[in-house]
């Protein structure tokens, strides 16, 4: 058990919740890099690739992933990023998600797609983005990269690309940072709630 | 939200506005796209009860339902039972029975809502009551503001006109003092409600005196009928005394913008020249905005689980 | 038939009497007055923790027979005045046809006869069809079998002064009471609620006090010029009862009522766009309600009158404006009365009672009713429970309409018995008939 401090921030905070850390900063950075390598050896270069982010941490990891793909390759890969509020399953049986923006500045017909999410979980939110993303257009493939697959599909997906897998159980929930959402990187896995957690 | 219904604009809260509104400009990108819909409302009934013309409102919401792939019924009451004597509870009898989700409504009485309210169990969205409120016209003439103006705390907005007898006024005084902003209504006495100074707003019968001061100037239409129930002795000595010319137009800041709810009476609350060169505008803003508003109202209320009263 | 009502307070202002006293009834009439009575063959009904009082007597009620029998009838509304405690009620002459004539107010008083639940003293119209255009035969009326001595075109103001002023004068001939509802039309055309800070937000035209104030101010000079009997119907604003109060204090012969709506709800209840708030003069501010229940306590208001007013069920299920105003008040003005004025403590009971009896019979002629409860008087009375508390459910009322504002409002003391010339009407809350 940590001990706190006056003010907890950020990454501290985080920990102090009866977390365990599976991933941290350099872990992320690590998985990204190598996704980012078995992008390009799967698709046989960046040629026609877009990357897009699921809102809302996918969004951040489709940026760095992109700024990586150019990196590699000496040519730019445009990112961008999809909200799947208005597509999702469960309209009317929760209350209504917050909306962010989708912002796709490039013509999806002929492209190559690698769409990228934080966690993938039961294969929703996937299902979702796939259904906004054919409303834009017609990409030649899509593919999909995660941070994270903690199992416990819903839906006949799989992700192409995986950074780490996870294996949960169904009362735990896995938590994601990232620098540009949460100030720091690292990837917890929280049980269910025990009573006494750290004292403040 | 904290709302089943969207009756008065007063039933939103300041974090609530600022929803709608943010959700309604990432709605505004749906009328970009090559396929202007989203799957979200996808089942559900919205029913539009217009008891009183008004083809662009109606319109208006019948879009914002379709681009969410919700199912729209048009109820007008001329050539309806309603003309034929059916009341305003039968009809919503009816509506209950075919099972419609959300019903929009606007009514020349004011309060209709409320009573609909009481008699289904439908979402209810006001979409103008008789001469009391016209809550999604607020909300679209915020978004409009909020457009070019970064914060409405301490915005100075100015409503001229008929104020007694304008839903649109009542409204959008009641988001506006939610949000922050500085409300100055300007109007002859005559047209102003009685004890209006607990409405949290400044009033001034002299036009001349408000506008250099305004961010926002808001002019509402006004109706022959009034000038031939008294409460102004002529149309010339209205437009006059309270009507936005070019010289007035002239003694705004730069930086300010002129509204108006549409239509526009030109000659008197607007001169003729000046509503020339403002009609695009203003218009253009109105619809467009509207229906991006409608969109994340429609989405907000019928987006969670059904609420029961 | 002998009664003796056993073991309650009388309270009969008439006389002044308040205390533990029995009532021996034969015949109809009261027989004897006082502590322990005993009588042989007497039915004995025990009030013990009761009190005992003259029937109660509405000036102001809307039988709406003849013409609107779908909303309530003269047997509906009987019924309904008896389980209230009263004994004598006055039915406003705007029916259809108007009761402008000695044909229709004999009708109407013969009608309540034959019903028997209470005595029934139609008030004829001042004027041909209430149109405020020519006179009606108010001498007809007032020598007809229904002995007509109280006149008002209620619904409307008489709108002309002139007209008034010769209403108040010709009616002198008949020792009878012209009683006005005070209403400038001109300033409450179209209107739908008091003007004030709720009307300005809910968009409803208003009706400003002084529209009320006004035609009270007038009224009270065109009586004191004719020395004419005035009485004024319904009023609502703190104003209209201090114009009355002053008036008094100079002599001029008025009297005035108000409605339990007046001392129990404001303009506030109107925020839903209920329409069975929707009343004229309508709902006011808390000052007004308060300025009601001080000229109630002090006597510059004589009587409480409910102004009961019937509405079919769907003429008051439509939105705010396309509703006609009226409320119940006959089942519910003890009630009120106990628990708002009493409770409180404006009044003490028997002045409560005093504004339900001898008050009102004071306005007008109405042989019998209000006390004193005297050997030889006629025995209609009512026994109530000053304590009892119960909850308005519309879904019970005796009227044949439904809309009480009241409902699901929990009230202070109820009627036990009503007994008119001797026979119970109502028996254990019960209507007889």
């Amino acid at each position: 058990m940590l001990r706190a401090a006056s003010n907890p921030t950020g990454l501290e905070a985080f920990l102090m919740s009866g977390r365990t850390v599976v991933m941290d900063a350099a872990d992320v950075h690590r998985a990204l890099v190598r996704i980012a390598h078995e992008v390009v050896e799967r698709n046989k270069g960046t040629d026609g690739l877009v990357v897009v982010g699921i809102h809302t941490r996918g969004v951040p990891l489709a940026g760095r992933l992109a700024a990586k793909l150019t990196e590699i390759e000496g040519r730019p890969v445009p990112a961008g990023a999809v909200d799947v509020a208005m597509y999702r399953d469960d309209i009317g049986m929760r209350p209504p998600h917050a909306t962010h923006d989708t912002h796709l500045p490039f013509d999806l017909a002929g492209t190559v797609v690698v769409l990228v999410d934080d966690v993938l979980y039961t294969g929703r939110t996937v299902r979702a983005a796939l259904d906004a993303l054919t409303d834009f257009g017609r990409p030649r493939a899509i593919q999909l990269a995660v941070l994270v697959d903690r199992g416990h599909r819903e839906l006949p997906l799989r992700a192409d690309y995986v950074g780490k897998n996870l294996p949960t159980a169904a009362d735990q929930a896995v938590r994601v940072q990232l620098q540009e959402t949460d100030g720091s990187d690292a990837v917890a896995i929280e049980s269910a709630p025990r009573k006494a957690v750290a004292s403040r | 939200m904290n709302t089943k219904h969207l009756l008065s604009a007063a039933d939103l809260t300041a974090g609530e506005i600022t929803r709608v509104l943010d959700t309604a400009a990432h709605l505004a990108k749906v009328t970009d796209r090559a396929i202007k819909k989203v799957p979200t409302l996808r089942g559900r009934t919205v029913c539009n009860l217009f008891f009183e013309d008004s083809t662009r409102t109606r319109i208006s919401f019948e879009l914002a339902a379709k681009r969410l792939s919700a199912d729209v019924i048009n109820f007008s009451a001329k050539g309806s039972s309603v003309s034929k004597g059916e009341s305003l509870k039968d009809t919503a009898i009816t509506l209950e029975a075919m099972g419609v989700d959300a019903i929009v409504i606007r009514h020349g009485a004011s309060g209709a809502p409320w009573r609909l309210a009481e008699w289904v169990r439908a979402v209810v969205v006001n979409a103008g009551d008789g001469t009391h409120e016209h809550p999604t016209q607020a909300l679209l003439d915020l978004y409009t503001m909020r457009q070019r103006f970064p914060s409405f705390e301490g915005l100075r907005v100015a409503i001229v006109g008929d104020v007694l007898h304008s839903r649109v006024a009542r409204s959008n005084v009641l988001a506006l003092t939610t949000m922050g902003a500085e409300v100055t209504l300007v109007a002859p006495p005559t047209l102003l409600p009685a004890r209006v100074e607990s409405w949290g707003v400044a009033v001034s019968y002299d036009l001349d005196a408000v506008l250099p001061k305004q961010d926002v100037v808001m002019m509402l239409r006004v109706q022959l009928e009034r000038q031939r129930a008294g409460f102004f002795p002529s149309m010339r000595e209205y437009a006059r005394l309270y009507g936005l010319d070019a010289r007035r137009l002239d003694a705004m800041a730069d930086h300010a913008i002129v509204m108006h709810p549409g239509p526009m009476n030109r000659g008197v609350e607007i001169a003729a020249d000046v509503a020339d060169s403002l009609e695009r505008s203003v218009i253009a803003d109105q619809v467009a905005n509207g229906i991006s508003v409608r969109m994340a109202l429609l989405y907000l209320l019928l987006g969670g689980p059904e609420v029961r009263q | 038939m002998k009664l003796l009502l056993r073991g309650g307070r009388l309270v009969d202002p008439a006389s002044g009497h308040d205390g533990a006293a029995d009532v021996l009834l034969d015949g109809g009439v009261v027989a004897e007055v006082g502590p322990g009575l005993e009588a042989a063959g007497a039915k004995r009904v025990d009030c013990g923790g009761l009190v005992v009082c003259p029937g109660f007597v509405d000036l102001h009620v809307h039988l709406r027979e003849p013409g609107r029998e779908d909303a309530e009838t003269i047997e509906t509304g009987s019924r309904a005045a008896a389980l209230g405690g009263y004994t004598a009620v006055c039915p406003m002459p705007n029916t259809d046809p108007v009761a402008d004539n000695a044909g229709v107010v004999e009708m109407v008083a013969a009608r309540g006869r034959e019903v028997g639940l209470v005595d029934v003293f139609p008030v004829g119209a001042v004027t041909l069809g209430q149109r405020g255009v020519e006179l009606a035969e108010l001498g007809a009326m007032a020598r007809s079998a229904a002995a007509v001595d109280c006149f008002s075109d209620d619904g409307h103001p008489i709108r002309e002064a002139r007209l008034l002023r010769l209403a108040l004068e010709y009616a002198r001939a008949f020792d009878a009471v012209v009683a006005d509802h005070a209403e400038d039309t001109s300033l409450t055309d179209g209107a739908q609620m008091h003007e004030g800070e709720v009307s300005a937000m809910l968009g409803l035209a208003g009706w400003p006090a002084a529209a009320e104030e006004m035609v009270v101010a007038r009224d009270l000079l065109l009586a004191e010029l004719t020395g004419g009997r005035l009485h004024l119907c319904h009023l609502s604003t703190a104003n209209a009862v201090e114009l009355v109060r002053a008036a008094k204090a100079r002599g001029v012969r008025v009297t005035a009522e108000a409605a339990p709506h007046h001392f129990t709800l404001t303009d506030e209840t109107v925020r839903g766009y209920d329409p069975v708030f929707k009343v004229n003069p309508p709902l006011r501010e808390k000052a007004d309600v308060e300025a009601v229940r001080q000229g109630l306590a002090d006597g510059a208001i004589d009587a409480i009158a409910t102004d009961h007013a019937p509405h079919a069920r769907e003429d008051k299920e439509v939105e705010w404006p396309a509703a006609p105003p009226g409320m119940l008040g006959l089942e519910t003005a003890l009630g009120l009365a106990v628990a708002e004025l009493v409770g409180p403590g404006y009044l003490e009971l028997p002045a409560a009672i005093e504004r339900l009896t001898a008050g009102p019979a004071r306005c007008r002629r109405l042989p019998g009713h209000g006390g004193p409860v005297t050997p030889g008087a006629p025995a209609n009375l009512t026994v109530l429970d000053p304590a009892a508390r119960w909850t308005v459910d519309r879904a019970t009322l005796a009227s044949r309409a439904r809309n009480t504002p009241f409902h699901g409002r929990e009230l202070t003391g109820r009627v036990v018995h009503t007994l008119l010339r001797g026979a119970f009407t109502v028996r254990d809350g019960k209507a007889q008939r």
